[in-house]
């Protein structure tokens, strides 16, 4: 018996640290380091004025080295500067690590450029993207499908078929994880009014869920864009435009993220209501060519979609290069790029 | 070639009925945006020295020579102790080969020369624009055409009241001033 206890009772494995081996060991690895060029943070308030105000001249060299020099435990006068944490003031924090314009070595680099376009016509509406991310000056992917499903139905699945398919489209815009992650939020909700109502939400619901919702982050830092595209019943096609400040909008046409005022050039000059589906494809097409030409956080491929009555259809996911050749060379505009010198 | 009419300091529009413009000789017509002071007299400074080249020299300049000429004296004050802050767009009508030239240039001296340009937040609207109903064979009514797109464009969007364009065209025999309609009422869609 003893010898099946004592079996039992030791641990399986055999333990080869030692206590203090274990203590050496995590000591003995790199401190984690927070050595990013923080700004300073306004407003901060320690305890300790003057360290506060010789650590922010002392930059953030000092940050993770010193406090492990000292081998013996910290006193408490030996308060070390340390980066505001985001618990403190969310807002502020996510400021200083992201906010390209006021501090461009900032860590966190936000994809922002973008174009995207969408408009009303009688034959529905049109739906088109770039397809670059970026971050920073850093080019991070050329093929993002900017434009989401939003609806039980489809969500998930983009195959290339004919058929068109139930449900509201949104477009991404600003800060790529917060549009990925609200739209397939949104979606859930979608699905959840299906499923409790046994019928297809309105995009005026669609789009007030969402805003709400970025109107209750107001000033947390969320950045997005988007538009949501959808024909219901109720409604017929209906366009909205929601953003991280709150804004929600119903319109006709709408162009958003950096590359929206290219966009807006050529899309306001041939706009008409009565558009014929093949023109407003064209148009709608053509519109973000002009911002992926001119903008250069925008590129890559075009994805363009039609929402109709009965549901999305995908007009393809094409390069803009051959796209871009070809309306130079066979309808002559362009003109101002040349190999002249 | 066309000109916004307002001259702002700071939420004031201290004058609606401005020329943006200056005639540096005979077939160059030179338009500018920028700092205040600054604009008008670099303008007028590249304006009397042209005038004085061709006094002493008694020859025309050509516009590919002016933008050099203008470019840089502008490169040269980029490198003094208080640059000229101003935005240009030089057109002329070469006098020996008949042919136009645009020549688009920054405060910081760049000179390009280009089918088809604009300075300030009117490129982003109206680049995109150009880019594609530009071509370089149309005629002037297709051209005035075209400018009044990207003025409707400008009315839509941007959320500045400009007071309407000056719009002056370079022909071979010289600069002439023409009508524009400004009041033409643009609704967005």
């Amino acid at each position: 018996m003893d010898k099946i206890v004592a079996q039992y009772s030791r641990p399986s494995y055999q333990n080869v640290y030692t206590e203090q081996d274990q203590q050496e060991l995590t000591e003995s690895l790199p401190p984690l380091s927070l050595k990013f060029a923080l700004p300073p943070v306004a407003n901060v308030s320690y305890s300790n004025t003057n360290k506060v105000i010789h650590g922010l001249e002392a930059g953030c060299h000092e940050l993770g080295v010193s406090g492990q020099s000292s081998g013996g435990p910290r006193s408490p006068s030996s308060q070390l500067w340390r980066p505001e944490l985001p618990a403190e003031r969310p807002s502020a924090f996510l400021r200083a690590m992201t906010d390209d314009h006021s501090n461009p070595s900032c860590p966190i680099k936000l994809a922002h450029g973008t174009t995207t376009l969408a408009f009303r016509f009688q034959g529905g509406i049109i739906v088109c993207t770039d397809s670059r991310a970026t971050a920073g000056n850093w080019i991070a992917s050329q093929t993002v499908k900017k434009v989401i499903p939003v609806s039980r139905l489809s969500r998930g699945e983009d195959k290339p078929t004919s058929e068109p398919t139930p449900g509201l489209l949104g477009t991404m815009a600003g800060g790529a994880a917060d549009c990925q992650y609200w739209l397939r939020y949104l979606s859930q909700q979608c699905t959840l009014h299906e499923i409790r109502h046994k019928r297809r939400i309105t995009v005026a619901a669609a789009s007030k869920i969402l805003a709400n919702l970025t109107y209750s982050y107001k000033g947390y830092g969320l950045s997005m864009g988007t538009m949501l595209a959808g024909v219901t019943p109720q409604e017929g096609p209906a366009l909205y435009y929601i953003d991280s400040d709150g804004t929600r909008l119903p319109g006709n046409l709408f162009c958003v993220g950096s590359g929206q005022t290219f966009a807006y050039g050529v899309l306001d000059a041939n706009y008409r209501y009565d558009l014929t589906e093949q023109e407003a494809l064209a148009l709608g097409r053509r519109a973000i060519l002009a911002a992926m030409h001119r903008d250069a956080y925008s590129g890559g491929f075009i994805n363009l979609y039609h929402v109709k009555e009965e549901g999305w259809v995908h007009h393809g996911f094409d390069d803009m290069n051959p796209i871009f050749w070809k309306t130079k060379l066979e309808s002559g505009e362009f003109s101002n790029v040349t190999s002249e010198l | 070639m066309a000109a916004s009419k307002a001259i702002m300091r700071g939420p004031t529009i201290i004058k609606a009925e401005d020329d943006k413009t200056r005639q540096l000789n005979k077939n160059t017509l030179m338009a500018f945006s920028g700092e205040a002071g600054d604009t008008v007299q670099f303008a007028e400074f590249v304006q009397a020295n042209v005038q004085l080249y061709s006094m002493r020299n008694d020859t025309e300049l050509n516009p590919a020579a002016v933008a050099n000429f203008v470019r840089g004296e502008l490169a040269r004050s980029l490198r003094s102790r208080s640059p000229y802050t101003v935005n240009l767009l030089l057109g002329g009508i070469d006098p020996t080969t008949q042919t136009p030239h645009l020549y688009w240039i920054d405060y910081l001296a760049s000179l390009a020369s280009v089918p088809y340009a604009a300075h300030g937040y009117a490129q982003y609207y109206c680049l995109s624009l150009l880019d594609k109903h530009h071509n370089p064979n149309i005629d002037l009514e297709q051209g005035m055409k075209l400018l009044g797109m990207c003025t409707d464009e400008l009315k839509r969007r941007l959320p500045i009241d400009y007071k309407g364009v000056l719009v002056k065209i370079i022909t071979k025999d010289g600069v002439k001033e023409v009508d524009f309609d400004n009041d033409k009422i643009v609704r967005s869609a």
